[in-house]
């Protein structure tokens, strides 16, 4: 733009406006440079003309002129000097309205020039007669900081602010609680990790823990929220001090609005933890489910906010609502990320006792029309199969009848589901077979091949026509996704293995087909591996791919036990309803290993820090078991390599990769299939076994395994060379 | 930071609060969230930028934030921008925010600051927040440092100085029926969500106490084995209500704010009293035609009645045609929503209402396949409550102890949850009354 601006066009026609001699055309003129503002036209030439105005006696012009500034004082420094002195005058003003509106103003300018004019006029408001100059000038400290923390530390605001904490007007306190933490997580986000002499870190001492507890009740809503999360913060000196907090906290359940129940229910979930009175914590947990359940008929957005965090509370506390399955029906309306959450809060709240009501629910749903819905729910019904082992009978029941429909993804969901089935209860429901097989050609699907495939190679010898229904996979072999491939492969060494006389010329073929025109180096190394055995020693290859599987369960948390306790320190926020640390998706977009590691001592909250490194492999663990769920179930018995081995015992994951070890009697071949297993088990990790899972923990374990699988490729390396060579 | 979106994602208000972001950032959101048909989650992270938003009418409420902001606080305070929107211009849409923009920046700026939401009492804010202009005078200066010591005062809620000729309060307990049930009849669901609204207009400083059953049970678990006790599963409050107060002593107990608001909202599970049972038979004959016969029985006193009562019967999606035959109301087929709409003004407790139609269908190749939505129902009963629940008293006690009328109104609708489940039969569907099924739903 040139330095004087054209004489025609909008903006020339507002200048000439703005400054007209009638109050009414200039008022006029202002609202029309807002509205182009607004649209994002660039009226930032008019600001000379938009000053003029801003002396006024209107309050409502004064505001939008103050609209505009607020908007392009950063682009235009120089010029907002000029609208110091009528700030610093309105800041003296008679009218506390006025007085607020200048200093609120002032911190949003934003302009480095015009800070050093703002500390004055906000010492004097910090100590402003009128509360609501207070509390507005509270946050302007927050503001300051964020601009220039110097000035702050300087100019001892944040003394003041510790001062205005007794404060006699509630929403005083409360913004003033709210300006300090804001400037405690400013400085303890800094990269220079804070010293702990910092005034800005904002410690939270007994005497404040009580002017809090007494401010709590008769501030706003908005209010509330920020001294309840700074209560949260509070450590407790001991059991009794947790036990006041939990009581003086547990009646703002009955608030009406949803957030401060949340916060409300994250400070008790904090303050629990000392509580060692056992009646307290059932009666806490007791008063805890009602408002939880209550916040589902909220808008659905805060319904799922809820929802998401009703998830991460039965993690913890699996007994919190066990009598409330009911009201987590779908409704037909709700909307799609409502009615998943609450499939998934179901199947956990699902007992012997409400699994019959679950089922014909679940049915229900598997007859809609949104196909992602439909095929959770599918999902859902086999996870409740494998929860509840007197279930099982009725699940498998309802998915026949779902097959039935032979609705092309319904039917092919119940495939993978019922897949899952079987390496629960192996040998039990062997009767579903064959309408299973009956569907063979209606499926497209990789997984779902993958698993009829799997199943007719584990069932061979009860599967009369096996070899044929194979035929059809082995004479298509080249064309199928990886993930067939491998499996195809496996069924047929299966099916040789327990029925050799009539499937040598399939078994022949495959291996064939596999190693010499297949491009997957997987699928031709898993050739070569069962030909080598089958070609030295059937007895190794029936004791290695028939091995017995560790039968399956369904893991009770999906985040590892570290993390839970952290996110349900961080109920409502952002994190929560990720299930993931805010690490993840705050700061840089991205967490790299070191940055978590760095992470990891210098929590404010760090009394698992010890925990977690151990708890972080565990979660390592579980994920790896996890894959196994969905993974090819061909690799499920590997010991899964080294770090299976070094790991506690202690933990039910790796107890059970303990036992698989021990019950191989041929420990040399271990070694080489382990080696397999593992390369195979990274690539899933880092391909199919991510997306098949969608498990919010995967998040985390990617960057904790990736030690323990560099280090196993060297070390496997070795065999599987050897073996390349003999070939 | 904040912002308001119309449908084709132009921005019609923004307002940012921290220097992280540039205004570029609601281009983003129009590209992931407008333009993207396939959005299925009301919060999106993209990098380190997460959006919240809300859909109102043809609008989008979008709130940006970069930190681990509370997610229940940003959609409670979507929520309550939209109210206070609604207050102020009666309807929330683009023309409203388009004509009113001034204000609502002006509103923004009251209700929150540096992206902390500070007042929000609709009340309150319409004391300084007005459609007119205000002109700061000298005389203005001692009525708004009235005001703001009231915006910031223990009884944000309330002036101290109202002054009413005739003292009266209103009471309205509404309550509203989520029901669904299955197609066999079978209870699936059935709970109350109650509010009781309040107007007041009291003069002074009303201390109220408000009493509810005497055979009330707050929780459930305190219950001592009364059978027929109306049991509220939860209650909330204004947060003018003393929460310790009741914590303590089960007393509702408060200085109302003037004029309308919500005292309490409840929830109810048990013993929950259906006004309208509604029993559909619809029967698939052969590929061409469905039959319905539904009818709907008003279980509730006779001198009471039920109005406005709306059925939405669905349809299959190939339909051509639905004949319809009703003994009161009117039915009619609505082709663009596939479904036939019975209207009937009145229904007198007792009574009882048929329906009987076919509906034709188009033999298509490809059999789409209908979702089967349930069968909807809205209606009101007046002087009715699902849950049982009836106020007691309502006591007033001010200092010029003057006498004061109350008025009580009870009022059960459904709007959108009170559904009955539909599963045509046909041959498929025989196997699935499986006796083995069946046995739990007796």
């Amino acid at each position: 733009m040139s330095i004087r601006a054209p004489r025609k066009g909008e903006n020339y026609e507002l200048s000439v406006d703005l400054n007209s001699e009638y109050r009414d055309k200039r008022k006029d003129a202002i609202k029309r440079v807002i509205a182009s503002m607004t649209v994002g036209k660039d009226v930032s030439g008019l600001f000379p003309d938009v000053l003029k105005n801003m002396q006024t006696e209107d309050l409502e012009q004064k505001k939008l002129v103050y609209l505009y500034l607020m908007n392009y004082a950063k682009t235009q420094p120089e010029l907002v000097i000029l609208a110091v002195n009528t700030f610093v005058k309105d800041s003296e003003d008679p009218n506390p309205l006025v007085r607020a509106l200048a200093i609120r103003t002032m911190g949003c300018l934003r302009a480095e020039k015009i800070i050093d004019y703002l500390c004055d006029p906000l010492q004097r408001s910090l100590k402003d007669e009128n509360p609501y100059v207070r509390k507005t000038a509270a946050l302007c400290v927050a503001k300051l900081y964020d601009l220039k923390p110097e000035l702050v530390i300087d100019n001892g605001f944040l003394e003041q602010l510790h001062e205005m904490i007794s404060d006699s007007n509630p929403m005083v306190v409360a913004n003033t609680v709210a300006a300090l933490t804001d400037i405690h997580t400013a400085a303890t986000s800094n990269s220079t990790p804070a010293a702990s002499g910092d005034p800005a870190i904002f410690v939270i001492t007994s005497n404040i823990l009580n002017k809090l507890l007494i401010a709590l009740n008769e501030c706003s809503e908005w209010g509330r929220v920020a001294i309840l999360n700074a209560l949260a913060r509070y450590t407790a000196q001991d059991d009794k001090e947790s036990e006041h907090i939990c009581e003086r906290v547990v009646p703002q359940f009955q608030h009406v609005n949803g957030s401060v129940v949340l916060a409300a229910v994250k400070v008790i979930m904090i303050h629990m933890r000392g509580v060692r009175r056992e009646d307290l914590v059932k009666q806490l947990i007791r008063k805890m489910a009602p408002p939880l359940v209550t916040l589902l008929s909220s808008p659905p957005e805060v319904q799922w906010v809820a929802l998401r965090n009703i998830n991460l509370l039965l993690q913890k506390r699996s007994d919190l609502l066990s009598n409330e399955m009911r009201v987590f029906f779908c409704k037909y309306n709700d909307p799609l990320y409502v009615k998943v959450e609450k499939l998934d809060i179901m199947v956990r709240l699902a007992s012997e006792n409400n699994v019959d009501a679950l089922l014909s629910e679940l049915k229900e749903y598997a007859s809609e029309v949104d196909v992602d819905f439909v095929r959770k729910s599918i999902k859902a019904i086999g996870q409740t199969a494998i929860k509840i082992d007197n279930a099982a009978e009725r699940c498998v029941n309802v998915l026949l009848e779902l097959i039935g429909t032979r609705v092309s993804y319904v039917v092919q969901e119940a495939v993978v589901v019922m897949k899952d089935i079987f390496r629960k209860y192996p040998s039990t429901y062997e009767g579903v077979i064959p309408t299973l097989c009956a569907n063979l050609e209606e499926l497209d699907e990789p997984e779902a091949k993958a698993s009829l495939i799997w199943i007719i190679g584990e069932y061979a010898d009860k599967i009369d026509n096996a070899d044929e229904l194979l035929g059809i996979y082995v004479d298509s072999f080249i064309e199928e996704s990886y993930q067939v491939q491998l499996q195809t492969l496996t069924a047929v060494v299966k099916l040789f293995l327990k029925k050799p006389d009539s499937s040598q010329g399939v078994v022949q073929r495959v291996l064939t087909t596999a190693t010499k025109d297949c491009d997957s180096p997987d699928v031709r190394d898993r050739a070569y591996i069962y030909w080598r055995l089958l070609s030295t020693d059937p007895g190794a290859a029936k004791a290695v791919v028939l091995a017995h599987r560790p039968p399956i369960s369904i893991p009770r948390t999906t985040v590892s036990p570290a993390l839970l306790e952290e996110l349900l320190g961080e109920i409502s926020s952002l994190a929560s309803v990720y299930h993931k640390p805010a690490e993840t998706f705050v700061g840089h977009g991205r967490v790299g290993a070191d940055s978590v590691q760095r992470k990891g001592p210098d929590l404010s909250d760090d009394r698992f820090s010890a925990q977690k490194a151990l708890q972080t492999v565990v979660a390592g663990q579980q994920a790896e078991n996890l894959l196994d769920f969905d993974d090819a179930p061909a690799q499920d018995d590997r010991p899964s390599g080294l770090a299976a081995t070094q790991i506690l015992p202690s933990t039910p994951a790796a107890a059970n990769f303990l036992s698989g070890t021990s019950a191989n009697p041929l420990d040399d071949l271990v070694s080489i299939f382990g080696g397999m297993g593992t390369a195979g088990g990274g690539g899933g990790l880092a391909g199919n076994g991510l997306d098949g899972l969608a498990s919010p923990s995967a998040a985390l374990p990617p960057t904790t395994l990736a030690p323990s699988l560099s280090t196993s490729p060297v070390s496997v390396q070795k065999p599987q060379e050897d073996l390349l060579g003999l070939f | 930071a904040f912002f308001v979106f119309n449908q084709k994602g132009e921005v019609l208000i923004s307002r940012l609060y921290r220097t992280d972001f540039k205004r570029s950032i609601a281009d983003v959101f129009r590209i992931q969230v407008v333009s993207n048909s396939d959005v299925r989650s009301p919060i999106i992270t993209l990098g380190s930028t997460s959006f919240f938003h809300v859909r109102v009418n043809n609008l989008y409420v979008v709130a940006v934030t970069k930190t681990n902001a509370n997610a229940a606080l940003v959609f409670e305070y979507c929520y309550r921008f939209i109210s206070i929107a609604k207050s102020y211009f009666g309807k929330v849409d683009e023309e409203s925010v388009k004509n009113n923009f001034t204000l609502i920046y002006e509103l923004i700026d009251e209700i929150n600051d540096f992206g902390y939401p500070q007042n929000s009492e609709i009340d309150t804010l319409k004391t300084y927040i007005t459609t007119e202009s205000i002109v700061s005078t000298a005389i203005a200066a001692e009525e708004s440092s009235k005001i703001t010591t009231q915006a910031t005062g223990v009884t944000s809620w309330r002036r101290g100085d109202v002054k009413y000729k005739k003292n009266e309060a209103f009471v309205d307990v509404i309550e509203t029926v989520n029901l669904s049930m299955s197609a066999k009849g079978t209870i699936l669901r059935a709970d109350v969500d109650g509010h009781i609204q309040m107007r007041a207009y009291l003069s002074g400083t009303p201390e109220c106490k408000f009493g509810l059953n005497d055979k009330l049970v707050i929780d459930k678990n305190e219950r001592g084995g009364i059978s027929d006790a109306v049991e509220l599963d939860d209650c909330r409050f204004h947060q003018c209500v003393r929460l310790n107060e009741f914590d303590s002593s089960r007393t509702i107990s408060f200085i109302p704010p003037d004029g309308e608001f919500e005292l309490m909202r409840y929830r109810s599970t048990s013993n929950v009293k259906l006004p309208l049972r509604i029993i559909p038979t619809v029967n698939e004959i052969g590929t061409s035609q469905v039959s319905y016969v539904v009818t709907v029985k008003a279980s509730f006193s006779n001198k009471l009645s039920a109005t406005s009562v709306v059925l939405r019967i669905p349809t299959p999606l190939n339909t051509t045609g639905v004949e319809c035959k009703v003994a009161s109301g009117k039915a009619k087929y609505v082709p663009a929503e596939n479904v036939v709409v019975w209207k009937i003004p009145r229904i007198q407790g007792g009574q009882e209402c048929t329906f009987t139609a076919t509906a034709d269908l188009t033999s298509t190749t490809v059999r789409q396949v209908w979702a089967r939505p349930p069968i909807d129902v809205d209606f009101q009963v007046l002087m009715f409550t699902a849950s049982g629940l009836i106020v007691r008293f309502l006591k007033v006690f001010e200092k010029s102890n003057y006498h004061s009328i109350k008025w009580v109104r009870y009022l059960t609708k459904a709007s959108g949850t009170y559904q009955i489940r539909v599963s045509p039969r046909t041959d498929a569907h025989i196997m699935m009354s499986d006796p083995r099924l069946r046995s739990f739903e007796g």
